[in-house]
């Protein structure tokens, strides 16, 4: 079902892609997009709140006020701050949903899943709380919704729906209440949201500045178009019987009415416990965690700065060696992504077979082993067009590349291909060209090994691909599970370049073949 | 330089997402309440009188008792259930009983009922019961209203009276 939801996921955002290219796609961008409306629900908020009246009518007057007496700024404030609030739960929904449907979730990776679980009932609370604060009649309607769902908890003594049965009986504290709730909420749902990216080294937070002020002049447009009002003022001698409900914080109100209250919340509770257990719910395969091999490891710190998770430190030298840092792996960070194996610079195939155990790497997928298997791949390739592709485990199928008639080497993220291995392939002549491939651009299941592959390639980020290296016989295509035909495409087009290189320049040399001994890049 | 389809594409995609956005945060509406009815609240919270009458102990139950606890009467914490009874137009609207909170029903019974009634003149009555007896009520209140179409009318019972809002 999950492989369904992720190809379903994935067909979405190829179109998406088409609209807005994979670097402004929101997909891409979801939770960067939802710390945007954050930000934009706050400003707004703080101008709303300069303006409001707590009580049980100037509350509804100063929202007035702010609506039609200074529409140009405080209404557009309070228009952007409800369609911010209504777009950050569409993000955090799709969110959610595709984390789970790409399997971001587990093994190390439960700790983002785990904390955002919490921030549901913040933002939906704050929501909520939101709206009671106008005393209009949704609010009326929402309070006392509100208050009789809680008494079917049996924590009040006296049932505090009471609160709300006449006007004459209605007392301000509950609007003091609310006014707190509705700045605390938000501001813990912060708190949350910085610990949920606590293990992202770079995390996205900030969308790309185009993305940003499309989904900006939206929302502005929007509170133009159809600026956020009140309704009626509340009256509790009058039942609010037709609400118009904001879906997006309300949609579990009307089950309130037909399903008894306290089985709703059995009902909130359980799913939020089940999601909270998501990612150690079957299959919770753990594949083993990156290793260090200090007598290899000379302190370049290449690989704590490339991995995607923080899980590296480096740490004082430990086994007297003249170097001054080591690297330290903090196995409960861990994915297992090997992307700093690809980083670090004693992971070159031109050292000897013997030698080739690099600073860090996978014990179950040894550089040792891509090495083998490149040159196994290569062995039985033919012609002048010979290729051998790189790819991922999280999106072709080898098997299909394979009958291409191309050399298919996997590995758990293409970041994980130390670039000397290009250098290695195309110099030991054992292919004429090199074809990288993995999930899409924008969008790699380990966040960041396509932008540091390609940095690498492109030679701007350490280690770098050797200059002396033909960059016309390196190609790619980032494809994930459902650009299968274009992959394909683009694989043949690759080849048929790779043709009309050797017919046009057949007389020239290669270049020179680096020596046995010949280290990619010496150390820092 | 964004590439011109890029642009086109954005307009596109967030024309729909905001009329989304626009329509959902206040559509469609939702009836939770026929709009041709009144609605009759019965809310109190109440502490009924205690299931059994202070008794004076003997001299000899109160030396058995251990020396701080002591005391000349000994008083049940239990209550009695509320006993409520409403009429309109003579017919029975609710006669239910309410039980004490608290772990040892020493607390107040809490009360909190909607009933939907069609709107005119109408002539309610309510009765209340918050004692041992087995028969009849301690409290009594009728009121004639004309009930108008989404009305709240609200019935209380606080300070040994029924309020009406
Ligand atoms: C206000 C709501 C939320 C915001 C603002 C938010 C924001 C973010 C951000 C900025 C990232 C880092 C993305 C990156 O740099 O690759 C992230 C990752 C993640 N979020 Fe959320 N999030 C929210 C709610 C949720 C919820 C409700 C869940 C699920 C229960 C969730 C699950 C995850 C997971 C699993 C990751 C990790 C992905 C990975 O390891 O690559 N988030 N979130
Ligand atoms: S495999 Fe390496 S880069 Fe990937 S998370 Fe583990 S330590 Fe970090
Ligand atoms: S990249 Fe390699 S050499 Fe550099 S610190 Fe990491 S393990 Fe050591």
């Amino acid at each position: 079902m999950k492989k369904l939801l992720r190809a379903g996921f994935e067909h979405i955002e190829d179109g998406f892609d088409v609209l807005f290219g994979p670097k402004w796609n929101p997909f891409y961008q979801l939770g960067a997009l939802g710390w945007f409306y954050y930000w934009i629900v706050i400003i707004s908020g703080i101008y709303l709140y300069i303006f409001f009246d707590t009580g049980i009518t100037e509350a509804y007057q100063s929202l007035d006020y702010l609506t039609y007496e200074q529409w140009y700024a405080g209404g557009i404030m309070r228009s952007l701050h409800r369609y911010a609030s209504d777009a950050l739960v569409i993000m955090m929904m799709i969110h959610l949903l595709r984390e789970f449907a790409m399997d971001r979730f587990r093994s190390s990776r439960w700790f983002a899943w785990f904390t955002g679980v919490p921030m549901l009932w913040f933002v939906f609370s704050a929501g909520i709380t939101g709206y009671w604060m106008v005393w209009d009649t949704l609010a009326q309607y929402i309070a006392i919704a509100t208050t009789e769902w809680l008494d079917t908890l049996p924590l009040f003594g006296e049932a505090i729906a009471r609160n709300f049965l006449s006007d004459t009986t209605l007392s301000g504290r509950f609007f003091t209440l609310m006014v707190f709730l509705h700045i605390a909420l938000p501001l813990f749902l912060l708190f949350i949201m910085w610990i949920h990216i606590q293990r992202h080294a770079s995390p996205r937070v900030n969308p790309p500045l185009e993305l940003a002020a499309g989904t900006f002049i939206m929302l502005l447009v929007l509170s133009i178009a159809k600026p956020a009002l009140s309704n009626a003022p509340a009256d509790l001698a009058t039942v609010p019987a037709v609400v118009g409900l904001d879906w997006f914080y309300m949609s579990i109100y009307p089950l309130l009415d037909y399903v008894p209250g306290l089985t709703v919340w059995i009902l909130l509770v359980t799913a939020t416990a089940l999601l909270l257990l998501v990612p150690w719910l079957p299959p919770g395969q753990r594949n083993p965690v990156a290793v260090v091999n200090l007598d290899n490891c000379n302190g370049c710190s290449r690989c704590a700065t490339d991995c995607p998770f923080s899980a590296i430190t480096m740490e004082p030298r430990s086994d007297g060696s003249a170097y001054e840092h080591e690297a330290v792996v903090d196995a409960s960070h861990c994915t297992s992504c090997g992307i700093c194996a690809g980083a670090c610079p004693t992971a070159t195939p031109f050292r000897r077979r013997s030698d080739l155990s690099p600073g860090i790497e996978l014990p179950d997928q040894p550089i040792k082993e891509l090495r083998e298997k490149t040159i196994t791949a290569s062995a039985r390739l033919i012609g002048n067009d010979r290729v051998i592709v790189y790819g991922c485990q999280n999106s072709l199928n080898p098997e299909e590349m394979a009958g291409t008639g191309a050399g298919v080497v996997t590995m758990p993220c293409i970041g994980m291909l130390p670039p000397s291995f290009i250098d290695f392939v195309l110099s030991k002549k054992l292919a004429d060209g090199v074809f990288l491939t993995g999930c899409r651009a924008g969008d790699c299941y380990f966040r960041l090994g396509i932008k540091w592959t390609d940095a690498r390639i492109a030679g701007e980020r350490d280690p770098r691909l050797r200059q002396r290296v033909g960059r016309e016989r390196i190609g790619n295509f980032w494809a994930g599970l459902t650009r299968r035909k274009d992959f394909f495409r683009e694989l043949a087009a690759f080849r048929m370049r790779l043709k009309n290189l050797a017919s046009s320049q057949p007389e020239k040399q290669p270049p020179p073949a680096a020596s046995e001994n010949d280290r990619e890049i010496t150390h820092a | 330089m964004p590439e011109l389809r890029y642009i086109v594409g954005q307009v596109i995609a967030f024309t729909l997402f905001a009329i989304g956005l626009g329509y959902f945060s206040n559509s469609p509406t939702y009836t939770h309440h026929d709009p041709e009815m009144a609605l009759i609240k019965l809310s109190f919270s109440h502490a009924s009188q205690h299931k059994e009458e202070c008794r004076r102990l003997s001299p000899e139950e109160i030396a058995a008792l251990a020396p701080n606890m002591r005391r000349p009467m000994d008083c049940p914490r239990e209550r009695v259930p509320v006993l409520v009874e409403m009429t309109m137009d003579g017919n029975t609207l609710l006669r239910k009983s309410y039980a004490p909170t608290g772990l040892a029903h020493d607390g107040a019974a809490s009360a909190y009922e909607k009933i939907p009634v069609t709107p005119g003149q109408h002539k309610l009555t309510v009765r209340l019961r918050d004692s041992n007896r087995d028969e009849g009520f301690d409290y009594e209140d009728g009121i004639n209203i004309n009930l108008v179409p989404l009305q709240q009318f609200v019935i209380d019972f606080r300070n040994s009276s029924f309020q009406f809002y």
